[in-house]
């Protein structure tokens, strides 16, 4: 048995905000309350600290199958676990692509060997994500998706996406979409605007993805499906966002720490400023940052996407888009967010945990008999990131060697403290 | 101060004094080219890659001669032969060339940044010869140059530059190198090749749709090549480029007598250019070429010679360690 004390629970299911103690028995907690004692136990002092409902993360890359060279289940959620995160999405896009059953079981076998933490594997929504034929959902699904998409591109047509959504809504999984419009796209490596005019890189213009998110509303509209919106960049996008919840459409998005703390003018011939979407205008990340205090963004997702430095020390039109983010996801919230005062702590944490339970359909609670999946962290402690430390395979961060106030301090996965700080 | 440059990357980092100095410094090499012989032992034993990873004759050229001139060894790199087509990367290219020890190396790439993250990563002088869309700023030097000579000042002038300005490095380095003297700048061209964030690139930049408004009263026309290759949109039928916006020997006339005809070349008689104003005496383009050796020279002597050249180098500290 385990027992947190001492800790500042924050609970936004029950919009709980006090001094009181966990106590855990086995892979569930047992009770909650003041001042829980018992004999014989294992106490965790958090005394200063937050305790939060286990993290997850909607949106990373552990590139296992196939990739390993970049991360692996292993690595990867042991840089997750150091992040705070308690359960992660890992997107489809492997080699193979996870559009069958057989691959889906093998990732949850492996991730049940050597995960550190909750791994929940998202299956494509078209085989070999090519945007032409379904992908085995139904089967992808009994054996453990918990979302389709086809990330790392946009669901081929409005067509393909009508029957992804059709058939989704019958299994109750969210579809989520990586927007963009190829041909506005157009083998761009940056936000269109005056910083890649000056830095004479090919612009990527903002109606690439708001264009697509405008499609995908209207295909929601037409069946009623969940439709969530990945790694959410632009004004215009969060727009059709709004306007589609407003008409009471079950659309949801996410937006990434990188796009509310970089944008476009940060972007020099450093290919960890590359990224896809690309960082936005300063008027898309306030855009953004007010979408997350207001409520219209539903949850932080890393899109964690592990490089390796080989692939990505390179001529900046030549390099992989992408970065990692499990490690600074809490911090960048806290010093861009939450110290700021842009956002209320309790909105911090639905961000990153009732809020993408929602997108997934699923309770995120601390309470008697749920799964004893906790996040503690302090909003002081001071440390500085050096990806020299970071367990994963890859080290692709503008973040390295900055300092940051706020940092995880235990990640606890059924009952085990998988990450100590 | 002066600020002594390490690297050539770029005009826009460069200050106004330290684009004189570089000017300043070409002119004893624009005499050098009437000498008879041509040769001097400035750069003896020194040795000068030049790394093109994209095709290139004139500025390839332009720079082994200036090379050969200073008395300096090259050696070459080019696209078709290198290792590249054999899946090697940049880095380990340079650093291949790197170990052969050479002084300084001089870089065109087609993807813009790249010398700067040569530069980053080699510790010798980087002399910029054209990056993708990003800047070509021995270009740009020797436009001013040819500029200054007969304008004799750099100051307030009215710059046009007609074509595809959005793809062009040497538009963009001129931009920042005029601006940096006050010009007044107009682009003009098709308009989805003159984006309105053009405008922030400098004080004073402006756009115009219409060849014979941006032509009048300007001091200096830059003819840009229409650079077919390097365009992913649907390129304009030639014959509509060449109804609008083709420099004719009439819409040169809105410009006054005075004004130059610059073009970086290669020149497509016909297309951008019609063939009596690139042979008309407003037409500096065969100045440009020779201008090009003097900058060059100039730069070498500046970026390569660098430690031969300081007061406590004698003969024989030539072979600097590495």
């Amino acid at each position: 048995m385990l027992l947190i004390k001492n800790g500042r629970v924050l609970d936004p299911s029950s919009k709980t905000d006090a001094l009181i103690d966990i106590l855990i028995d086995g892979p569930r907690i047992m009770r909650v309350g003041p001042d829980l004692s018992a004999s014989q136990i294992d106490i965790f002092d958090a005394s200063g600290m937050i305790v939060a409902p286990g993290f997850i993360d909607l949106h990373c890359h552990l590139r296992e199958p196939g990739q390993e060279l970049s991360e692996t289940i292993e690595t990867g959620t042991r840089a997750a676990a150091r992040g705070g995160f308690t359960a992660v999405c890992t997107m489809p896009n492997t080699q193979p692509v996870n559009d069958n059953a057989s691959v889906t079981r093998g990732i949850v076998e492996r991730a049940a060997a050597a995960g550190a933490v909750r791994v929940w594997p998202i299956g494509a929504a078209s085989v070999g994500s090519k945007g032409e034929a379904l992908a085995e959902i139904a089967a992808m699904k009994d054996a453990g998706i918990v979302a389709v998409s086809d990330d790392g591109k946009p669901v081929a047509t409005a067509r393909l996406m009508r029957q992804v959504m059709d058939y989704c809504r019958s299994l109750d999984l969210p579809v989520i979409d990586h927007c963009e419009d190829p041909s506005l796209f157009a083998g761009g490596v940056m936000r269109e605007g005056p910083r890649s005019i000056r830095l004479g890189l090919k612009g990527i213009p903002a109606q690439s993805e708001s264009i697509c998110v405008g499609r995908d509303v209207e295909v929601a509209m037409l069946t009623g499906a969940r439709l969530h919106i990945a790694h959410m960049s632009a004004r215009a996008s969060l727009e059709y966002v709004r306007s589609a919840k407003a008409q009471g459409l079950q659309v949801t998005c996410e937006v990434t720490p990188h796009h509310f703390t970089l944008i476009d003018e940060d972007v020099r011939y450093d290919s960890h400023y590359k990224m896809n979407p690309p960082l936005a205008s300063g008027e898309d990340r306030a855009a953004l940052i007010e979408g997350l205090a207001d409520g219209s963004v539903d949850a932080i997702a890393t899109d964690h996407a592990p490089h390796h430095p080989s692939s990505k020390d390179v001529e900046f039109d030549r390099a992989p888009f992408g970065i990692i983010g499990f490690e600074t996801a809490l911090a960048l919230a806290l010093s861009e967010l939450a110290h700021p005062g842009k956002i209320s702590l309790i909105r911090l944490v639905d961000l990153f945990t009732t809020g993408p339970a929602r997108v997934l359909g699923i309770e995120r609670k601390i309470a008697a008999d749920e799964p004893a999946d906790l996040t503690i962290f302090s909003l002081d402690h001071t440390w500085t990131y050096h990806t020299s430390d970071s367990p994963s395979r890859s080290r692709n961060t503008p973040f390295d060697g900055r300092t940051f106030r706020g940092a995880p301090m235990a990640t606890i996965v059924a009952g085990k403290i998988v990450y100590r700080r | 101060m002066l600020q002594r440059l390490q690297h050539l990357l770029g005009i826009e980092d460069l200050t106004r004094e330290q684009v004189s100095f570089i000017l300043d410094q070409a002119k004893p090499f624009q005499e050098f080219q009437r000498h008879p012989l041509k040769k001097l032992a400035t750069l003896r034993g020194k040795t000068v890659a030049l790394a093109f990873f994209e095709n290139s004759t004139r500025t390839r050229i332009s720079f082994a001669t200036a090379a050969a001139r200073l008395g300096a060894d090259t050696m070459n790199l080019q696209a078709e032969s290198s290792s590249l087509k054999k899946g090697e990367s940049l880095l380990d290219t340079v650093w291949t060339l790197e170990a052969l020890r050479p002084d300084g190396i001089v870089i065109r790439h087609s993807s813009s940044g790249a010398p700067e993250f040569v530069a980053q990563r080699l510790g010798i002088p980087v002399v910029n010869a054209g990056d993708g869309t990003h800047e070509h700023p021995t270009q740009a030097l020797l436009d001013a140059l040819t500029i200054r000579d007969r304008k004799s000042t750099l100051d307030g002038l009215r710059l046009t530059i007609l074509g595809d300005i959005l793809h062009s490095r040497v538009a963009r380095s001129n931009i920042h190198l005029l601006s940096k003297f006050g010009a007044h700048v107009t682009l003009c061209g098709p308009a989805m090749w003159v984006p309105r964030e053009l405008e922030s690139l400098a004080p004073n930049v402006r756009r115009v749709t219409h060849i014979d408004e941006a032509l009048d009263g300007a001091d200096v026309i830059i003819v840009l090549r229409v650079q077919t290759e390097r365009l992913h949109e649907p390129s304009l039928a030639p014959e509509e480029y060449i109804l609008q916006f083709q420099l004719t020997p009439e819409r040169l006339r809105l410009a006054g007598k005075d004004a130059l005809v610059l073009h970086p070349g290669p020149m497509i008689r016909g297309l951008e250019i019609d063939p009596g104003v690139a042979d008309g005496p407003q037409s500096c383009v065969l100045e440009q070429v020779t201008n090009g050796l003097a900058i060059r020279m100039a730069l070498l002597y500046h970026l390569v010679g660098g430690a031969a050249s300081e007061p406590a180098a004698g003969p024989g500290t030539a072979g600097k360690e590495k």
